[in-house]
């Protein structure tokens, strides 16, 4: 009755979101005293399995065909079927579209409550608390979970890793004993990437990033370049993606993806806090903007106050002949 | 380089009306600045002090992405709203852009009800107004952001629901939606009635009223419904925090100081700026 749930989905493969939920998976349920039950849901991946495996008391694998691709309805049915024969104190999930579609949901199938965006949990009298940011990122809120189980989706790419050389149990779970709803009224009938660069953004350790100040698609070319020299990726705003001067999937921000560079270079961006929650985990941020007073710099360990159009050209000289 | 939003909305849409109830949030006006943002400990509440209440960004891309489907396959907009009398306000604009209808639930419990309380309500309501095939909400409000709305609305209505959608058209089983994903996005093909957050493209900006609809709004009904009148569990909305609590909120410390770098001569500024990142990017 008091186990701890994480959900992965296989297909993500074992990146270092499902490697933060494992972390942050196997902790909770140490605090707890409990034992900690990782689901994977999708084809079989046996890499993800097996390092799951390695950090959890039990691997459930839900690898149904119907399981095959993510689909809402189909996903959701059998996560509260799995649940509620585990009966957990908690389910955790990372922060990806998919985990964040279906929390809400599974805690009400569950009779439990939810919370996302969690950097922080704690026990607390037996209750789950979750620490995250609100107001657009100018307040931090802590939120106590009243029923059970807490359902909580994480920003598991912040949360450290944990070492395991236990090799726990791998059970399938076939189609028999769970029933995957066939027809159902929504389906994915297609799906397109249009990543920045080989790694996913949140995984990059350089970001190069630009904002409205930049008034047109045609910057982000340069920014492009200036990324590829450092072997990094290029992000924006909302107010850049919003102009559509580049595709909604660049969006980093509150409302975008949260990121957590080693260095994170914005150009021609204010640095409104909405913007700033999405890159509060960067470990250095810099700024090339000809504002003095935008917020952004306050964040910066360093930045230059210029025009970018001045700035950028330059820079992109220097980065390639210091990489001679 | 995303030419795929055009090709979405093709001009064959085949006419089928779709009849909408658009869910809104009125909130604390998300770009005051951080350095007058205060927050009351005690309450655990934000200090509204002279910051204006404006609807939430998303729930106005929602009833954007509405106005442009109704305005393809035509029928109804409903603007709901569970919150205080002075949401009213965020009702007239959602009339002045055009919607059709405006309900407002009164809240006259806590202030901030917790995710399901508000889920209630708003089920409660969505069933009296009856016949709708779309329920859409913005996917996560600028003020506490819990992003639980949608699926909970979802769940006590026994709907489907998909998150982020950034466009939707009449076609295939019924609807077709475009959704946002973590590396790109999908089309969804979706048979109503079903429930859909809305996330932001350049393509629902929402509309800056007509002068003329603005003054027209100040004199259409709003319909009022309170909590009693609608077969809920009042008393608990009201009291608002069996699922969830605030236990604390607190504004973070984390200032540093930034170090501009100096020079006679911009290519001299340009070329610390470019030492100080090649020293990050070869530490990696």
């Amino acid at each position: 009755m008091s186990d701890v749930v994480i959900c992965l989905f296989s297909n993500a493969g074992y990146d270092r979101a499902a490697q933060g939920l494992v972390g942050a998976g196997r902790r909770l349920a140490d605090a707890l005293g409990a034992r900690l039950q990782a689901v994977v849901l999708g084809p079989q991946n046996p890499e993800l399995s097996i390092r799951a495996a390695s950090i959890a008391d039990a691997v459930v694998a839900a690898d149904q065909p119907g399981l095959a691709e993510y689909q809402p309805e189909p996903c959701l049915a059998v996560l509260t079927q799995i649940c509620r024969e585990l009966a957990p104190r908690a389910v955790l999930l990372s922060n990806d579209t998919y985990s964040q579609e279906l929390a809400p949901r599974l805690a009400h199938r569950l009779g439990g409550s939810a919370a996302g965006d969690g950097v922080e949990l704690a026990v607390e009298n037996g209750a789950l608390r979750v620490k995250r940011s609100v107001y657009g990122g100018k307040a931090i809120a802590t939120i106590e979970l009243l029923r059970t189980p807490a359902v909580v989706w994480l920003r598991a790419r912040a949360f450290e890793v944990a070492e395991g050389a236990r090799p726990a149990s791998i059970a399938t779970v076939r189609g028999s004993s769970l029933s995957v709803p066939a027809e159902t009224p929504t389906r994915i009938i297609e799906r397109k990437s249009e990543a920045t660069g080989e790694a996913r953004l949140e995984d990059a350790a350089i970001i190069v990033s630009g904002g409205r100040g930049l008034g047109g698609p045609e910057p982000f070319k340069d920014l492009q370049e200036v990324a590829g020299l450092l072997g990094g990726q290029t992000a924006a705003s909302r107010a850049a993606c919003d102009s559509g001067w580049c595709p909604p999937s660049w969006q980093v921000g509150q409302t975008g993806k949260k990121v957590a560079p080693g260095l994170y270079l914005a150009v021609a961006i204010r640095g409104a806090s909405q913007h700033m929650a999405g890159i509060s985990d960067a470990k250095n941020i810099a700024a090339i903007n000809i504002d003095a007073d935008a917020p952004i710099f306050k964040h910066c360990r360093f930045g230059i106050v210029e025009d970018y159009k001045k700035v950028v050209p330059l820079l992109k000289e220097r980065l390639a002949a210091m990489q001679k | 380089m995303r030419w795929h939003y055009k090709h979405f909305i093709s001009s064959k849409t085949r006419k089928a009306i779709v009849n909408i109830i658009v869910c809104l949030k009125q909130i604390l006006d998300p770009e005051v600045p951080a350095r007058d943002f205060r927050v009351d400990h005690d309450r655990r509440e934000a200090v509204r002090g002279s910051a204006n209440l404006v609807t939430n960004i998303f729930c106005e891309n929602a009833l954007e992405t509405a106005l442009q489907l109704k305005e393809r396959s035509g029928g109804r907009i409903t603007a709901l709203i569970f919150g205080p009398e002075e949401a009213e306000d965020s009702l007239r604009k959602a009339l002045a852009m055009k919607a059709d209808e405006a309900v407002l639930v009164v809240n006259d419990g806590v202030a901030h009800p917790d995710p399901l309380a508000v889920a209630q309500a708003l089920a409660a309501a969505v069933r009296r107004i009856g016949a709708y095939d779309l329920v859409l909400v913005g996917r996560e409000s600028g003020d506490w952001g819990m992003g639980q709305t949608g699926g909970l609305l979802a769940e006590e209505l026994g709907l489907p629901c998909v998150s982020f959608v950034d466009a939707i058209e009449a076609g295939g089983s019924g609807l077709l939606l475009k959704r946002q994903t973590d590396n790109g996005w999908e089309r969804v093909d979706a048979k109503p009635p079903m429930v859909a957050t809305i996330t932001n493209n350049e393509f629902n900006v929402p509309r800056i009223p007509k002068t003329r609809d603005i003054m027209m709004s100040s004199r259409q009904p709003i319909a009022k419904w309170t909590l009693d009148e609608l077969g809920v569990d009042a008393a608990a909305i009201r009291a608002g925090g069996g699922y969830s609590r605030v236990v604390e909120l607190a504004i973070p410390e984390k200032e540093v100081t930034c170090e501009f770098v100096s020079g006679d001569t911009l290519e001299q500024k340009v070329d610390q700026l470019a030492q100080r990142i090649m020293e990050i990017a070869r530490a990696l």
